[in-house]
């Protein structure tokens, strides 16, 4: 198997769309066949509609933020389409692919970003807990849930995903640890987008990432991010390993942003065009569609349909942002505590007096 | 009934939570063969297993995190951070995951997460081990704060904190683990509110406000002041948030005056919060301006200088004094 040591990065399709023979990973993406990676295929385009969308609908002023994940769609949705139901997933704010994979509601996506909640859904209704701001907090969030995975005795798995930026900090190390020491069921999923904000991927590890970890006695694969077979692959060995009592597995997708880190960046003060160009050609979507072309499975008919699909989401997207209703002035106090709190209560009266106050209430 | 050390109630309740709750585990450093530093989860280990008694990698940050987790999934962790002062390394996942997840997912998820604090000083302990942050925590929205004075309070609240849906920072006073009392171990957890103070001490001329190691110092100092002719009301809060403000407000109205004791630092400190609302609530009933007596605003000095620093039964009355218009320490004082 290749593995970091020899500076192999598992690749099973070309830029240029042909299928890269791997006798180690190949038998993991076998049953992908025509129907499935048709489906891949659309999920990639559907994906990359909601994050255009998404941008446009903060330029228009409907959102306070995006955080766009173009150019990493393989990495999304090939992990992402291979977990199963009651596996959990722990993300950073730009996994939306993830989310989109585990049956999310396109609008709830949308929720956090226009201000109207913290979190869009509710976490257990598709396994996966809100976005998370503070960078690499949720690896440890998995390590424990994983645990309790472990102490139940159920083969669920939990799957954090992070960016490079975050292998620096402390809490992504700790989880390791932690994992490490209980072999617990968790895959770290690590998004090497090249990039934290203006930071370039040197300044947080001199040497490839996917090498930390079996520094903690974890194996490590570093694969093609924006290959979807390569990450679905890598995902489902890892995936394997936890459920089969045989503790964690970190992945390092090596792929690209594409776009801004969020659409309040600017790239163009520290991005070299010429790198961009250079990722241009790698571009995750286009390999499949060359992929498909020479299968003869891009027809303008599948074409078509994928275009009208990723219409829709797109149209339900905006309709359901425009139409989301404004929280009421008084939920800021809802749960703060699962019960009540004296302190707090008083000082809901007290608000809840003052905006009487306006309409002649007292 | 039994008697027990202060120490050993909160080792019983623990027992009891983990004989109650499958969900609940106990995670942190050095708490199973051990038995903890100062052998709190002693021999818990031995009768729940290592899966339920679980010795953590040093880093509190990790126990924390896990934690987190853990309550995504159903469970009751119940951490212990070995000493006050190492408890920072885990302040970011408290402050910014536990207090927040219940209200950031709407209610969706909770974090019924006891996080255990031995704290504050008077043990002649080096660096890092005598700290009382608990401000820190009373400032954080969505975390409960307590801390226990005696060995019945001690069981039942650990008891309680653990059963609470909500997250609670569990200040244990070390200094006074030793303290034998007698405890009835037969309570449920719901005996008592996780927000209601304690008159301990009745009186009518001055409000002593403690909590945790103090309120023996204050019960004392009320003693002492009995016998000058100064009828000392002691309050044990237990709870330090959300605080019991109506059992203060009834007392303060009583008396018309009001001192209050921690070991922490002055400046923004809980004395302050209790100063300002019930100087609000009582304005009308107050004789005297509301009192502080707390640790100074220094680091927490070596432990040669920490009576210095320590409230003690002396300083309690030199306040009482201040607030009763007697002659005081600042009688004659002449600074700005």
């Amino acid at each position: 198997m290749s593995s970091v040591d020899d500076g192999g990065l598992v690749q099973l399709l070309s830029p240029t769309g042909e299928r890269v023979k791997n006798a180690d990973y190949d038998s993991w993406v076998e049953d992908v066949d025509d129907a499935q990676l048709k489906s891949l295929y659309e999920d990639m385009v559907v994906v990359r509609r909601i994050d255009t969308e998404a941008t446009a609908l903060q330029r228009q002023g409907e959102l306070g933020l995006w955080p766009p994940l173009l150019g990493q769609e393989a990495a999304q949705i090939g992990s992402g389409r291979t977990l199963r139901e009651d596996d959990f997933v722990f993300g950073s704010y730009r996994e939306n692919g993830v989310a989109y994979c585990r049956g999310v509601d396109y609008t709830d996506i949308m929720r956090v970003w226009r201000g109207n909640a913290h979190a869009g859904w509710n976490p257990y209704d598709i396994n996966m807990a809100p976005s998370q701001v503070i960078i690499g907090a949720q690896t440890l969030h998995a390590t424990g849930y994983a645990l309790g995975c472990q102490q139940d005795g159920v083969d669920t798995v939990a799957i954090s995903y992070f960016g490079d930026g975050a292998t620096s900090q402390g809490d992504v190390n700790e989880a390791m640890i932690f994992a490490a020491s209980y072999q617990a069921p968790v895959v770290f999923f690590c998004q090497n987008n090249q990039w934290a904000i203006s930071e370039p991927v040197g300044l947080q590890a001199r040497t490839p990432i996917a090498g930390r970890a079996p520094g903690f006695g974890i194996p490590s694969m570093r694969v093609d991010g924006n290959d979807v077979l390569a990450v679905m692959a890598a995902t489902r060995i890892a995936l394997d390993r936890a459920r089969s009592g045989n503790g964690p597995t970190f992945i390092e997708a090596v792929t690209y942003r594409m776009g801004p880190h969020t659409t309040s960046d600017d790239p163009s003060r520290y991005v070299d065009v010429l790198e961009r160009e250079d990722w241009q050609v790698k571009d995750p979507i286009v390999r499949v569609e060359a992929y498909l072309k020479s299968k003869d499975l891009l027809t303008e008919e599948f074409q078509a349909g994928v275009k009208a699909k990723a219409d829709d989401v797109a149209k339900k997207i905006r309709a359901g942002t425009l139409n989301m209703e404004e929280p009421d002035a008084l939920s800021v106090f809802d749960n703060v505590y699962s019960t009540s709190s004296s302190w707090l209560d008083r000082q809901k009266n007290q608000y809840s007096h003052y905006l009487q106050s306006f309409e002649g209430g007292h | 009934m039994s008697t027990m050390t202060l120490s050993r109630a909160i080792n019983s309740g623990l027992r009891k939570a983990l004989e109650d709750d499958p969900k609940v585990v106990l995670m942190g450093e050095d708490i199973g063969k051990l038995g903890g530093v100062f052998r709190v989860t002693d021999g818990l280990q031995k009768d729940f297993g290592a899966h339920r008694v679980m010795d953590t990698p040093l880093a509190e940050a990790g126990i924390i995190g896990t934690a987190v987790g853990l309550a995504y999934r159903g469970y009751r962790p119940v951490c212990e951070i070995q000493f006050d002062g190492f408890i920072y390394p885990g302040f970011d996942q408290i402050v910014t995951q536990v207090a927040k997840l219940h209200y950031r997912t709407g209610g969706a998820v909770k974090m019924p997460i006891t996080i255990r604090v031995p704290f504050g000083g008077g043990i002649g302990a080096v660096e890092h081990h005598s700290e009382s942050p608990e401000a820190y925590f009373t400032h954080t929205s969505g975390l409960r704060v307590v801390s226990c004075s005696n060995p019945q309070d001690a069981h039942t609240m650990v008891r309680q904190a653990i059963a609470s849906d909500d997250p609670v920072l569990f200040f244990e006073p070390k200094r006074r683990y030793w303290t034998k009392g007698e405890v009835n171990e037969e309570i449920t957890a719901d005996t008592l509110s996780l927000e209601s103070a304690a008159v301990v001490n009745s009186g009518n001329d001055v409000t002593l406000v403690s909590f945790g190691p103090l309120v023996a110092t204050a019960r004392d100092a009320a003693i002492a002041a009995s016998d000058e002719g100064v009828s000392v009301e002691v309050i044990d809060l237990r709870s330090l948030s959300p605080i019991d403000f109506a059992t203060i407000e009834a007392s303060v109205r009583k008396t018309g005056r009001l001192v209050i004791t921690h070991e922490a630092q002055q400046f923004g400190g809980l004395g302050a919060e209790i100063a300002a609302s019930i100087t609000q609530r009582c304005f009308y009933y107050l004789e005297a301006a509301p009192e502080r007596v707390t640790g100074f605003d220094t680091p927490y000095p070596a432990a040669k200088l920490e009576d210095h620093f320590l409230p003690n039964l002396d300083r309690m009355l030199d306040a009482v004094d201040r607030v009763m218009g007697k002659d005081n320490s600042l009688s004659n004082w002449k600074g700005q």
